[in-house]
């Protein structure tokens, strides 16, 4: 089948890809883009490693089809950080070393703004069902429960 | 060889170790920019796929790849053909072994497939779909055979039989008939009978553990690219690029220096990725399309052909006096190795009782080969098994008795002096330590209510060194330039780092530490055993003392004194004996040199030694559902030895996430196979590894019994972690139920079961 045309907004600016039918935007994202931050650990929304925001929702995006996206917002890992400045999600996930291989760190952190963004002072509870969907094998999520809490917590009185 | 006994720096001069520093690659990874095995992408880039075996054992008759080659798009096609057979011949590799006439069959089945997904034939064509379209037109004849996955079933003598070549061996007189099991070990201390005759309690019990999964996030993948002229380049995620490029080459039959192998970050391993599996099919194929090819398995494949640890049956005896001491203890220990030989079972049998000091002991073990994918190393491989059935053996031994478990295991612990069953006599170790620190931690005070139960284990891993290599390269500006070679799975770059600003007295920010290819060093052994931070951080010292002779050499120089009149201290050469010498800083030292003799790198090259066991205590209090089965994890303390915590929020990390992987083990994780030999679990989820709502803050401490054969102290930390949990919550569960639980996983399922036939019977 033929490859269609999309015009989308990535991080903020716009794009144009041309994409197979059966590519999702995981793969549209990494193959056809080289945005590599938003990585696959199963391709089928079991891991959250692929988490990114489309129109401020959050999705696995191997679970959405490239040809989906025309004209939405797309947010990616590649897009937390502004100019210089890092999000204070992404400063205190260094400081509290929530992250040992950091595959899942892009998921997580993307998972974790969209979280604050809706709840911005979460019980330790709420951020662990919001988490439940991004895997970490290495840190046990201790490390990560608590870098999240931080950073709510900076935020709210910043 | 190495041994580096001298302790330079006493504790309370340290200014950067101990303290916990922003990690050097922590921004590279919280922006996405970090590249990992997956995320490189080169000009002319085939994709590769593997057809794999839809049997759990088959023999193949013939492959036809004729139409795949023919179809537009194909550029490559390999099979079994185009690797060169190997001869068996073990070679050791860390804490496993390799035998490459197995290796070369694992990463493409020869004569027969032998469990679900083992690779039979791979393609490399210019796109995903294409290279899937060419799988397709594969034709592979197969011979369907009878298959065995149980441990048990396949010991017997009419077992569908794995390897018609395999005779058992370490067993008198050698077997006439070939079998299934690879071989036997045996390790033995004082009189077994005589210590039984002595006990006034003895506990007998046998456990059954299933296989589990390292469930590393990042599946495996890597970009091969061979040129025309047979030179090429490997980019991989792996523990260790040097033992990929030896296995490669070896596969391929390379010259090992025409194969340059980079590490990319690693997204996880556990010692599930100190082998090869598409490594060397991606070499073969870019080989053949004189194009570069990259694989990357899907999570599927992961499950079905990489990993996982062995499964096993475990039978423990222990007696014990009435006040007590324990006075003998036996184990026989069946481990299943999946489709090639080589369980964990030898770690797994001197682990069994490493952590008492115990008079008789006797350990039996066997290697058994399964219809499954070849276990790999999996975190303190084999320990935590064998470990997990004499912890919950102890436990009970303590209930009946009537005594504290702690205090029981106190009696018995092993100490400095102490003589393991398996041969060595320990140095300093920490379990004691590890004891009294858990009886004492207000976690094992919190009162309990219905329902719930406290599970305390112990744990031992012994830790190893080896070939280590370390290069300190002198910026003309004073800072420094680190290259290690063994790939960073978790933040080991900060404490190379640290260690190399500690000992050159220089401010850490001036040292950026990376991970060479294998061009930029010397061989160095795998990311594996617990062994970075002593081995690595053992040559990155060595690396700075060696610098810092030159660096005296060169201010002797400048300042015309003799060599033993400049000192070097806090980052500064300094003349002894004439204080109104100016001291000469790194940079003023970097600035002049190549005036005073030229570039500046100190090198290091060790076989290092000395490796220190690390002992653990953990406790864990958990809530049992008594209408469901399913058990929630309320509180759990982490107690560890660390010898010296370098970082210690990357130790605290490896006991947090040891325990949350121990805690899947004993409660979710399982491999499910259908009566085909058809894995029916093989994605995140059906095999569930625990998430971050299945768990309660991991709290933990650090124990420092500094190991004296590492200038700082340091042991190794990462693998003792996932030893005690499966006892400690198997412990917690019995107890919150009062049923003694001797099966792996605890799921709802089986709880349930057990609660309701005591019911029954009550
Ligand atoms: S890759 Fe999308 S959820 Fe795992
Ligand atoms: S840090 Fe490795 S998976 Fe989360």
């Amino acid at each position: 089948m033929a490859k269609q045309h999309v015009s989308t907004t990535v991080n903020g600016e716009p794009v144009e890809f041309l994409c197979a039918p059966e590519q999702t935007l995981l793969d549209v994202l990494r193959d056809e883009l080289h945005l590599t931050g938003s990585k696959e650990g199963c391709a089928t929304g079991d891991c959250g490693a692929c988490s990114v925001t489309l129109d401020g929702r959050l999705v696995c995006s191997c679970l959405v089809l490239g040809a989906e996206v025309g004209g939405r917002k797309i947010e990616t890992i590649e897009g937390m950080a502004k100019g210089d400045e890092l999000h204070p999600l992404q400063k205190k996930f260094i400081e509290h070393a929530a992250l040992q291989c950091g595959i899942c760190t892009p998921g997580v952190l993307i998972a974790a703004k969209s979280l604050l963004e809706r709840n911005p002072d979460p019980s330790e509870t709420e951020v662990r069902y919001w988490l439940a969907g991004n895997l970490c094998r290495c840190t046990g999520y201790d490390k990560i429960v608590r870098a999240v809490m931080d950073a709510a917590a900076d935020m709210r009185s910043a | 060889m190495n041994d580096m006994t001298t302790t330079s720096l006493q504790q309370s001069e340290f200014k950067i170790v101990g303290t916990r520093p922003a990690r050097p690659d922590g921004v590279d990874k919280v922006t996405g920019r970090a590249k990992f095995g997956a995320d490189l992408y080169l000009a002319n880039m085939l994709v590769g796929k593997v057809l794999r075996s839809p049997h759990a054992h088959a023999r193949i008759k013939s492959i036809d790849t004729a139409k795949a080659l023919a179809l537009p798009g194909v550029k490559a096609v390999i099979t079994a053909a185009d690797f060169g057979d190997l001869p068996s011949e073990f070679i050791p590799a860390g804490e496993m072994m390799v035998n490459f006439k197995d290796m070369t069959r694992n990463v493409m089945a020869r004569e027969k497939a032998l469990y679900e997904g083992h690779a039979v034939a791979a393609v490399a064509a210019t796109s995903e779909a294409i290279a899937n379209k060419a799988l397709k037109l594969i034709r592979v004849d197969y011979e369907v055979l009878p298959h065995v996955m149980d441990v048990v079933q396949a010991m017997e003598a009419d077992a569908p039989l794995l390897h018609e070549d395999m005779y058992t061996i370490n067993v008198e007189p050698r077997p006439a008939k070939p079998s299934n099991i690879a071989k036997r070990v045996e390790f033995a201390l004082g009189d077994i009978a005589a210590g039984f005759a002595k006990a006034d309690i003895v506990v007998e019990r046998e456990f059954t553990t299933q296989p589990v999964h390292q469930g590393y996030i990042e599946p495996h993948a890597c970009v091969a690219s061979v040129s025309e002229d047979g030179q090429a380049e490997l980019w991989c995620t792996t523990q260790g690029q040097f033992i990929v490029r030896s296995f490669c080459a070896k596969l391929l039959g390379m010259e090992v220096s025409k194969l340059r192998v980079t590490a990319s970050e690693i997204g996880g391993g556990f010692g599930g990725k100190t082998v090869v599996y598409v490594e060397p099919l991606a070499l073969a194929l870019s080989r053949k399309a004189c194009q570069p090819v990259k694989m990357v398995m899907s999570r599927v494949e992961v499950f079905q052909a990489s990993g996982p640890t062995s499964g096993a049956k475990v039978w423990v005896k222990m007696g014990a006096t009435r006040d007590g001491k324990i006075t003998a203890a036996e184990a026989v220990l069946k481990y299943q190795a999946g489709a090639f030989q080589g369980s964990p079972i030898q770690p797994g049998c001197m682990c069994a009782f490493a952590p008492y000091d115990l008079e008789n002991v006797k350990v039996v073990g066997f290697d058994i080969v399964t219809n499954r994918p070849k276990v790999a190393a999996y975190r303190a491989p084999g320990g935590p098994i064998s470990e997990y059935g004499v912890e919950s053996v102890v436990d009970e031994l303590a209930q009946k008795l009537k005594l504290d478990p702690i205090e029981l295991r106190l009696k018995n612990a092993a100490k400095e002096g102490t003589k393991a069953a398996y041969g060595p006599k320990f140095g300093p170790i920490g379990l004691v330590q590890t004891l009294e620190a858990a009886r004492a931690h207000p976690h094992y005070k919190v009162p309990l209510k219905a329902n719930q139960g406290r599970g305390v284990a112990s744990g031992f891993w012994f830790n190893i060194g080896g070939e280590t290599c370390a290069a300190l390269n002198l910026g003309e500006d004073g800072s420094v330039t680190l290259v290690a070679g063994t790939p960073d799975i978790g933040g080991s770059r900060a404490s190379l780092a640290m260690m190399a600003a500690e000992e050159l007295g220089i401010a850490l920010e001036h040292v950026r530490p990376v991970i060479g290819d294998t061009s930029a060093l010397g061989f160095n052994f795998l990311t594996g055993g617990s062994r970075v931070t002593f081995s690595s951080g053992m040559a990155v010292i060595e690396a700075a003392r060696d610098m810092i002779g030159q660096l005296r050499e060169r201010a002797a120089k400048i300042w015309e004194i003799d060599l033993k009149d400049v000192t070097w201290q806090g980052g500064y050469a300094r003349a002894v004996r004439d204080p109104a010498k100016k001291p000469l800083s790194l940079a003023d030292l970097a600035n002049t040199m190549g005036k005073t003799g030229g570039p500046i790198v100190g090198n290091a090259a060790i076989n290092a030694q000395g490796a220190g066991p690390s002992l653990a205590t953990h406790i864990v209090d958990v809530e049992v559902d008594p209408e469901t089965g399913k058990t929630t994890v309320l509180r759990y303390t982490a107690i560890q030895d660390a010898g010296r915590a370098i970082h210690p929020s990357y130790v605290e990390g490896q006991m947090q996430g040891g325990a949350a992987q121990g805690i899947g083990w004993a409660l979710n994780e399982e491999y499910i196979y259908d009566a085909k030999g058809h894995l029916a679990n093989p994605g995140f989820l059906d095999y569930r590894i625990p998430v971050c709502s299945d768990l309660p803050m991991i709290d933990t401490v650090i124990v420092e019994v500094p190991n004296p054969r590492h200038p700082y102290g340091v042991r190794g930390v990462g693998e003792t972690p996932i030893v005690p949990p499966m006892a400690a919550v198997s412990n917690a569960v019995s107890n919150a139920t009062g049923i003694r639980f001797t099966e792996l996983p605890l799921s709802p399922p089986r709880v349930l079961k057990a609660i309701e036939a005591k019911g029954a019977s009550a």
